[in-house]
């Protein structure tokens, strides 16, 4: 018999990840939005041989250059950290989750890592033409990347496409196409991206801005301030549809997620979105009847219509989803947390049973009982129901945040794109200051939907099948402690020396006057 | 064969190519550890670190893609060997960290911690990454300290099924001489592919001269530990399985008797070595041929990917478990499903696509080769 795991040694695991990750989508999304724009301004350059864009794109290609290799670096980490830190997950789900990894490596870092080269070192040594396809199959590598990454972390909050075989103990994929297109796969990756677009064309705007508050190479800010200030426009509007589509999904899929996003604790038809709200720290339990909220702001019925798209749906609150009871809308009755829980017992029981079962007949019955009652497989390692509820403050306020600096941050980029549109963003300080300083909202917008999404699923590792709590790695939590301080000091350093690297670069300039 | 095991053969095969490929690629470690000594003043150095700048990232993307093939054929390696022997998966990604920022900041203004840091980060990769690794896929052949008990799924309290034998979670593995034998041949094997790579991509005469005069010395050093843990792979007991009843048993010369039951993978070897030596051999021997990197890269590909083949091949337990034996992993016991290897399959069609496109890339910028002009006019010099 094995010592327990120890909450330690999740907590820790769980850190480390995070870590990463945060750090990891510090770089990423500058990558993403960034190679976009440099793209852009390169074809310009090929289509019109004017040396101005030439200059403008490989500026910008600098900058693009110094942000890559720290987030190749995290990027590593993270990929490795599934196994050095969440090794039972390795081997429950690798079956489905190794297979994006591995397409990742084949088809997108390959391509990103050769022609990154040519786009870096190839001026004047290969054609103008390959250098432009070498530029765009560099963020095309990025962007496939990308996509690959997300489906793997779609299908832990969806698991589609698979089947548990009790004879090798994982679950093992049953279609392919269900894992790389499920329709939250789908979503993820075009919501997220959109987002690496947004901060992108919130950088080079701030940028260009600096260097008009500067009086500085005002030609290439102003260009840069028009090409980035429409794409930052595109990515916000085209956000808003994909994160309503994801917000659709996580009702659908993840309802305790969209309770706690909303701080929604007893459900309702017709029930409102928050605007704004303030938490009551009181409230301390799912059942202790304080009032969730010491103030808010409601757009009336909203939630229910982004929820089930129809005004006056039901929406499950905290308390009705542990509790159980209510209808769900395919007519059954949702059971409570308990019931979860000993089904998810019951499912390992049987699994236990299968692998003991002397004959074939105790084989098929403890199989029934498994397959009957798999879809609460991970509810069997939770120990009480108030597990099953994850940070609501810290889930509340990333999501309200998010919304709030997107909503901020399209207003922004619709004046920019109309003041440089009419040639009058070179006058309007105010305006440059505000760019400049939301180049930070916009990154901090980034980690507030990433933090929902992550610490929204709670417990989870993959959704209903896997607690974080059986996905761990049987280690001591002061290794993963050790470790989570070296990387924490190493990134630290990195990233000062990279916004160092990054502001001496910035203020070099691309020296085209 | 049913076609289920011809999967595993083949993804154990696509995993053995990406870690030969990996190993050929170690150049660029190897070169950072020679940034001292064939690099003796900082226009030198530059022209070193440019030349293995260009081509880190291949190294670095085929270490990811070993990972990520690793993990999708199988995952119970990945689970197993990357929990347990945590402190070495550890010291090789924190080692390969520094590689990836070290080449774009060194040079940089406002770098924080100085150009010499930067260079000594990756002078430590350089020696630790070739040696880490080597040591690692030593214990391929000379077993780990883990158990695998897929029963422990139902235990609610503890369900995790790999688990490390030792406190020390993989440190273990360096007290193992023979395992690092195997990393000191891997570290001296890439010092010798860098010093080839700089006679070939650099036109400086003082690099070109001290490179050839390097080779002389790292070639003996890695010929001495080759050799002897090659002869001793050969003359070591394996890690055999029943092909019925699968139990995994020691069986003597085991090693020796898959390269005779497998000729084909006798011939890669040997064919492999006569590469490797051959590409050595004329650099030395002929002062003009600067083409060496190209005969004993492939060699050191058709070695090591027959090494690996040696090791998980021909009823073999490719990560045997000193702890319990039958915890051992095999192709077998450790792969993906039926349908995720076929699927994958599917994918690894793309493979000679993107090789097809890195070589035509790599030959469009090393059509330019290095020298102290170029270290001025390029735009994006590291």
């Amino acid at each position: 018999m094995m010592e327990a795991i120890n909450t330690s040694l999740i907590d820790w695991s769980r850190a480390q990840f995070a870590l990463t990750a945060i750090y990891h989508w510090l770089f990423v999304p500058l990558t993403l939005g960034l190679g976009i724009v440099q793209a852009i301004m390169e074809t310009v350059y090929y289509k019109t041989g004017d040396d101005f864009w030439k200059k403008t794109a490989q500026f910008w290609m600098k900058i693009f250059g110094i942000n890559f290799a720290i987030g190749v670096a995290t990027g590593l980490i993270l990929e490795f950290e599934f196994g050095t830190n969440w090794s039972n997950y390795s081997w429950f789900v690798g079956d489905i989750f190794g297979a994006p990894l591995a397409i990742e490596g084949i088809v997108a870092f390959f391509m990103e890592a050769t022609f990154i080269a040519v786009m870096f070192f190839g001026w004047n040594k290969v054609s103008k033409g390959f250098h432009l396809a070498s530029t765009w199959l560099t963020i095309l590598g990025a962007t496939i990347s990308a996509f690959w990454i997300l489906v793997a972390n779609a299908w832990m909050q969806y698991p589609a496409g698979m089947q548990f075989n009790p004879d090798t103990v994982r679950n093992e994929m049953a279609s392919f196409w269900e894992v790389a297109l499920s329709p939250v796969a789908l979503n993820k990756f075009f919501h997220t991206v959109l987002s690496g677009w947004i901060i992108g064309a919130m950088f080079v705007v701030g940028v260009a801005s600096w260097f008009l508050l500067k009086k500085r190479e005002t030609k290439f800010a102003l260009a840069s301030v028009k090409i980035g200030a429409i794409f930052g426009v595109v990515a916000c509007v085209l956000s808003i549809w994909t994160g309503d589509g994801s917000a659709h999904q996580v009702a659908q899929r993840q309802p305790m997620k969209l309770a706690a996003m909303e701080g929604l604790y007893e459900g309702r038809e017709g029930v409102g979105l928050v605007a704004i709200g303030l938490l009551n720290p009181a409230k301390t339990q799912h059942d202790d009847n304080e009032d969730p909220f010491l103030f808010k702001i409601e757009f009336p019925k909203l939630l229910s219509f982004f929820a089930e798209r129809n005004l006056n749906a039901y929406v499950p609150g905290i308390t009705d989803i542990i509790k159980g009871g209510y209808r769900q809308k395919d007519g059954t009755v949702a059971l409570s947390a308990e019931e979860k829980i000993s089904r998810g017992k019951l499912a390992i029981q049987a699994l236990a049973d299968y692998r003991v079962a002397k004959n074939d007949s105790l084989k098929q019955q403890a199989r029934a009982t498994l397959d009957e009652h798999f879809q609460y497989f991970g509810y069997g390692y939770i120990k009480k129901t108030s597990d099953l509820i994850p940070s609501v403050g810290l889930t509340f306020y990333t999501f309200h945040l998010m919304v709030i600096l997107g909503g901020f941050l399209l207003l922004l980029f619709a004046v920019a794109t109309y003041l440089s549109c009419k040639n009058k963003f070179e006058n309007k300080r105010w305006l440059q200051w505000t760019c400049l300083l939301s180049i930070f909202l916009a990154i901090i917008a980034g980690q507030a939907g990433w933090v929902v999404a992550e610490v929204g699923r709670q417990p989870w590792a993959i959704q209903d099948i896997l607690p974080v709590s059986a996905a761990i790695s049987n280690l001591s939590a002061s290794s993963v402690q050790i470790t989570f301080f070296v990387f924490l000091a190493l990134f630290t350093v990195l990233l000062i020396a990279e916004l160092k690297i990054m502001t001496n670069a910035i203020k070099k300039g691309p020296q085209i006057n | 064969m049913n076609t289920y095991i011809l999967l595993q053969h083949y993804w154990w095969f696509l995993v053995a190519l990406l870690g030969a490929l990996l190993v050929f690629l170690l150049f660029v470690q190897g070169g950072q550890s020679l940034l001292f000594t064939i690099g003796k003043n900082p226009l030198q150095q530059k022209m070193l670190l440019n030349a293995t700048g260009r081509k880190w990232e291949f190294t670095f993307t085929t270490l990811v893609t070993f990972g990520g093939a690793f993990f999708a054929s199988f995952p119970l390696f990945y689970s197993t060997s990357f929990g347990g022997a945590y402190w070495v998966w550890a010291l090789i990604l924190l080692c390969f960290v520094l590689q990836a920022v070290s080449y774009e900041y060194q040079a940089k203004k406002g770098n924080l911690l100085g150009k010499k840091t930067y260079q000594i980060f990756l002078l430590l990769n350089g020696i630790l990454g070739p040696v880490l690794l080597g040591t690692a896929v030593g214990t391929f052949f000379n077993g780990a300290e883990f158990v695998v008990n897929k029963q422990q799924l139902v235990e609610v309290l503890n369900p995790v099924i790999s688990s490390w034998a030792t406190p020390w979670h993989g440190l273990e593995a360096a007290l193992v001489g023979w395992n690092v034998c195997l990393g000191l041949a891997v570290l001296f094997l890439s010092r010798v592919l860098a010093s080839l790579y700089f006679v070939n991509n650099i036109d400086d005469a003082e690099i070109q001269g001290r490179s050839r005069k390097q080779l002389r010395w790292d070639t003996v050093l890695f010929l001495v530990f080759f050799l002897t843990f090659l002869v001793h792979l050969l003359l070591q007991d394996g890690f055999a399985v029943h092909p019925e009843t699968k139990e995994v048993f020691l069986q003597p010369y085991k090693y020796f008797s898959n390269f005779i039951e497998m000729p084909a993978v006798l011939a890669v070897l040997l064919v492999g070595v006569v590469g490797v030596l051959f590409g050595i051999g004329k650099t030395i021997f002929c002062e003009k041929w600067n083409k060496g990197i190209w005969f004993a890269g492939a060699g050191t590909v058709l070695t090591v990917l027959a090494l690996l083949l040696c090791a998980g091949w021909n009823n073999t337990a490719y990560y045997p478990s000193l702890h319990d034996l039958q915890s051992s992993l095999t192709i077998e016991n450790s792969c993906s499903s039926f349908f995720t290897l076929k699927t994958m399959s599917y994918v690894s069609i793309l493979i000679p696509f993107v090789l097809a496109y890195i070589v035509y890339a790599w030959r469009a910028l090393d059509l330019h080769k290095i020298n102290k002009e170029s270290m001025k006019d390029d735009k994006h010099l590291y």
